[in-house]
């Protein structure tokens, strides 16, 4: 009872805004160092060293910006909708702002997916875009993200925009499914999934382990920018309180 | 693992693709560094105007 009373108190102290400002602050040089280090690693592997596709020739390339942000676009979905449930059932403030902090993240990886895809689109299929079930399952999320931003703006009360916006973003998970099957579901340009946790990639391993430093690069990057987003909203939330004041101080010196 | 470009003409080139692949890795870099540096002005900025409302209720 002790240890369990011992553990809910540093807990309760980690998900206090200012408790997560400190100790996040040990942690961003080192996210910050791997995710460069892994982007840069991954990009000139993708790029210099990674053998031409036979059919499509050096255009392929895209694929190490394509697949990894549409990854990130997704993860960052569910980063959103379950602080959005973390906020609505236990009033944790730290969730709102991660949910806050990860909205335009969320937007701009999936705007990144998207753009990649159309100028991939453009060489390989001969268009940019296609109102095929991936590419609109997609726009939709990229209007989920910015909804979600823009509905925050519409209310003065901040506890009332933080609810409001949990509740659509938990409402738009239903696009995820969708967007995950829509290869399967129904008859389309865009290629089914080329990794898959139940078999071997369909993709040669010279070419496929660039994809692999590259997707675990923007998983560190995402997880980098959202902890440096969450912070400025706290600060921007709590620069009333005390202990702001005192880091303005300190940052003087 | 080999190089697959024998010159910088033929990197940009990309066998005639580099438009494509440069403006995705151009777009990319850009989006990221405002990942990055959105957050930090947005901090610099609140801790100026913190320590600036303090200046203010310290000579009152």
């Amino acid at each position: 009872m002790a240890r369990s009373g011992a553990l809910w108190q540093r807990l309760h102290r980690w998900a206090s805004p200012p408790g997560f400002y400190r100790l996040s602050t040990r942690w961003l040089p080192w996210l910050g160092a791997a995710s460069l280090a892994l982007l840069v690693l991954g990009a000139i592997w993708g790029l210099l060293y990674a053998p031409p596709d036979a059919r499509q020739g050096h255009s392929y390339r895209i694929i190490y910006l394509h697949v990894p942000s549409a990854f990130l676009a997704l993860a960052g979905y569910y980063v959103m909708a379950v602080a959005g449930a973390i906020h609505l059932i236990w009033r944790v403030k730290l969730a709102d702002m991660v949910m806050s902090a990860a909205a335009p993240l969320g937007a701009a990886l999936t705007f990144l997916a998207l753009f990649s895809g159309a100028l991939w689109g453009k060489p390989t299929w001969g268009t940019y875009w296609v109102w095929d079930a991936r590419i609109t399952s997609m726009l939709v999320l990229l209007f989920l993200y910015l909804g979600v931003m823009a509905l925050r703006q519409a209310y003065s009360s901040r506890e009332t925009a933080g609810r409001a916006c949990a509740v659509l973003a938990l409402v738009g998970t239903v696009n995820i499914p969708i967007i995950y099957k829509s290869v399967d579901w129904w008859y389309s340009l865009h290629q089914p999934a080329t990794i898959r946790l139940t078999a071997a990639p369909s993709m040669h391993p010279d070419m496929f382990k660039p994809l692999l430093v590259m997707i675990l690069a923007f998983y560190v990057f995402y997880a980098w920018v959202l902890v440096l987003n969450t912070r400025a909203e706290i600060l921007s939330r709590e620069r009333r309180a005390a202990w702001v004041g005192e880091l303005a101080e300190e940052r003087v010196s | 693992m080999k190089l697959q470009f024998d010159s910088v003409a033929e990197l940009i080139a990309m066998g005639g693709h580099g438009i494509y692949v440069w403006a995705v890795y151009g777009v990319a870099a850009g989006l990221m560094i405002w990942m990055v540096c959105r957050p930090l002005r947005r901090r610099a900025h609140i801790l100026a105007a913190v320590r600036a409302a303090r200046r203010r209720e310290g000579a009152r």
